[in-house]
């Protein structure tokens, strides 16, 4: 019997793996820890949906549902849905998708999930000490001179993970301009890698603006002077401003690598090229592009100009027309296809649909005069979960089961894997579809106790979460079993054409056995007959 | 010998190069919202600004300017020298004493201008605020720099045609921050000469 040492097996002590300079491997010490944090936060928003069952504040008090909420969001938003595709799958896949040996970077690679590490322990830190009560928005001057929660910690915390974002993203960057493998030019490369090259290049010019103006409220909390505080000479806008100016492109950090996997999922199970290939290549830059140019519209009721609102309201309506693009595109790749509802594709599926509607709701927000009536109700907290969690949650998950094989070495049960999905898309649309017209209706978010007339709506989406939380203990059960008990995998399960399908599962440990060479653009699928 | 993931040196100089430049890129914006926070400032209330530059040390900052433009000039020809293969110890030496003359320089200002701190009220300290976190991240960039080009002077030996990235991307770090200073020069010590 032959043993071809691969990924997993070059070593099995603790130190092999804290040592590591494989790409494969960080990517798993990745999605433990990611996967760690998603738990938390979400214990987070058990407890939120817990005390909104009723409509008395009758679980915790007013202080501790603050705590809870701003939990939930920073927890989320840093330290699973940042790092969520990028810093797993992008590390995992997109040396082996190019054709390279590793990151071009391998040292820098484990050094930046350390980094995160670091600044989880921080924010775990400040958790412990009695948590933070600003909401993840951190506004000032609430965050620097009223609030008495531990600020500085958190804002530590979170100012540490962004350098672990950004050196991820620097590292993605220049492993896709230098790495790729013969024949394979940018036109060649699967959207997967186009999505990631776009996030990464987000990552790398708006982190350093949050950072930066972290910085600067932890300096004014520490000082008593500064320039956010108007009682001090600042102007709380300009922390808005800054803040934005990061926070609305993260949403594509968040959503650019979901469309990324969406577009490997789909033209596999449809066997079928997929739809308008430069279109879909160009709308991710689009939309890269765009993200920054919109921020204004999280301040359309602060106080910024009529002007400015009018100017935000207009471009953010633009970033519709690549987000259409894409979605038209998957569909048209479905057209005449021969569908497979593999577990892969029903994600892929639910993603499409949940993040068509996100998107549409997010153009009620874009407009000035309804978002006056929409903006701090659940109607918006309803849209950026479509994105965020219909969206790019739903995405992980699907990227998870599709490259499981790969990354596992073996196959999870997939008629559990399709149960899951539909429990996640059914639980998905009733916790957050109540939620649009609780704000529609006048819901303000953010508060622990809310009119009794309400209570029918928030009910539901508190079973729906009861829901959720199956659908996303399901997958760490099953795909936990998977790894001791399920059948071993072949290279490529899928009769999928990327290069990471061509080498062994799991690879070996510097990706393939000899150089490949690209011949052919992606997605070359023969219809089934 | 050429490391993993790459082929050739070649390629891992090109790699480090262009990931240099792509950190600069994120440098220039970590240090973006103090740019723009100063530009709020001083059109919100630009008497105050003028009358607190007034005790900025106009003849210490421009002497710093000097140093400091001196040690690009060194740093480049350290570069060249590493490129060409020559001896590069000196060229490096003389970097990092001209950036310790300008941290020692920044110091005393630092020390001088306490005093005047401690009179300010209003906007003057938005200025002050400003004026020492943005000096002070600067001078904490310097020193970070001052640190790589001691760390280059005792591997000297290593840098020659052959290899020497490592020279050229530290090249490139070290005229940022000074390229930084350059901005920072005007907007700090010269409001008074500007608006009179």
């Amino acid at each position: 019997m032959v043993t071809v040492t691969n990924y997993l097996s070059d070593g099995f002590t603790l130190r092999s793996w804290l040592t590591t300079h494989d790409h494969k491997r960080i990517a798993v010490l990745y999605m433990v820890a990611i996967t760690a944090f998603f738990f938390l936060g979400g214990a987070a928003a058990t407890m939120i949906r817990l005390e909104l069952a009723t409509p008395q504040g009758d679980l915790v008090s007013a202080d501790t549902y603050n705590k809870l909420f701003t939990v939930h969001g920073v927890v989320m938003v840093w330290f699973f849905l940042i790092p969520s595709i990028p810093a797993v799958l992008g590390n995992f896949l997109v040396p082996l998708m190019i054709g390279a040996k590793d990151m071009a970077f391998p040292r820098l690679n484990l050094a930046s999930w350390y980094v995160y590490v670091l600044g989880g322990l921080f924010t775990v830190a400040a958790l412990v000490a009695g948590g933070v009560d600003t909401g993840w928005t951190f506004y000032t001057p609430y965050s620097t001179r009223f609030t008495d929660s531990n600020v500085i910690l958190v804002i530590l915390g979170v100012f540490i993970v962004g350098f672990s974002s950004i050196l991820t993203g620097l590292n993605i960057i220049v492993t896709v301009h230098k790495l790729r493998a013969p024949g394979l030019g940018w036109f060649r490369l699967p959207l997967f890698i186009w999505a990631n090259y776009a996030t990464s290049l987000i990552l790398l010019l708006a982190t350093p603006v949050l950072a930066m103006t972290l910085v600067l409220v932890a300096l004014e909390r520490f000082t008593g002077i500064g320039i956010f505080d108007p009682a001090l000479g600042g102007d709380p806008l300009l922390f808005q401003h800054l803040f934005w100016f990061y926070s609305h492109p993260a949403v594509y950090i968040m959503i650019l690598p979901a469309m990324g996997v969406a577009s490997e999922i789909i033209p596999c199970f449809a066997r079928r090229t997929v739809f308008g290939y430069r279109f879909m290549a160009y709308a991710i830059l689009g939309i890269a592009t765009l993200g920054f140019l919109v921020w204004g519209h999280h301040m359309f009721v602060s106080g910024q100009s009529m002007y400015a609102g009018m100017v935000f309201s207009m471009l953010s309506f633009l970033v519709a027309i690549p987000s259409a693009i894409k979605v038209f595109n998957w569909t048209a790749t479905l057209y005449k296809g021969s569908i497979f509802f593999s577990a892969p594709m029903l994600y892929a599926l639910g993603f499409v649909g949940l993040f068509t509607i996100g998107g549409l709701t997010g153009l009620f927000l874009a407009s000035l005069a309804l978002d006056v009536h929409l903006t701090d109700t659940y109607f918006v907290v309803a849209h950026f979960h479509y994105i965020m969690v219909g969206g790019s949650v739903m995405m992980y998950l699907g990227a998870l089961h599709f490259w499981w094989p790969k990354i596992s070495g073996r196959m999870y049960p997939e008629m559990l894997g399709r149960i899951a999905a539909l429990t996640l898309f059914l639980g998905f649309n009733l916790t957050f579809f109540p939620q649009y017209l609780l704000g529609w209706l006048g819901m303000p978010r953010r508060y622990h106790e809310y009119p009794p007339e309400f209570q029918l709506l928030n009910l539901f989406s508190s079973a729906g979460a009861a829901v959720l939380a199956v659908g996303y203990l399901l997958p760490l059960g099953y795909l936990g079993w998977s790894l001791f008990f399920g059948k071993r995998a072949p290279a490529n399960p899928w009769g999928a054409t990327g290069l990471e399908w061509q080498t062994p599962s799991p690879p070996p440990k510097h990706n393939f056995e000899e150089q490949p060479v690209v011949t052919r653009g992606p997605y070359a699928y023969d219809p089934v007959r | 010998m050429p490391t993993i993931p790459f082929d050739s040196r070649l390629e891992r100089r090109e790699a480090a190069l262009l990931a240099m430049w792509a950190f600069l890129v994120t440098e220039a914006l970590f240090f973006g919202p103090l740019f723009f926070g100063y530009v709020h400032g001083r059109i919100a209330n630009p008497a105050a600004f003028v009358s607190a530059s007034h005790p900025m040390h106009v003849v210490l900052g421009t002497l710093n300017t000097a140093l400091l433009m001196t040690s690009s000039l060194t740093m480049a020809l350290a570069v060249r020298g590493a490129q060409q293969g020559k001896a590069i110890r000196l060229w490096l030496a003389l970097t990092a004493l001209l950036g310790l003359a300008f941290l020692g320089i920044k110091a005393s200002e630092y020390w001088m201008e306490s005093s005047e701190v401690a009179k300010a009220s209003g906007a003057e300290l938005t200025f002050y605020f400003l004026y020492f976190a943005m000096t002070g991240l600067h001078a904490l960039h310097l020193t970070i720099g001052i640190g790589v080009v001691a760390w280059l002077w005792r591997h000297a030996a290593r840098f020659g045609r052959e290899y020497h990235a490592p020279v050229e991307v530290s090249g490139l770090y070290w005229h940022f921050v000074d390229v930084v200073w350059v901005f920072l020069y005007p907007m700090f010590y010269l409001l008074e000469r500007y608006n009179a």
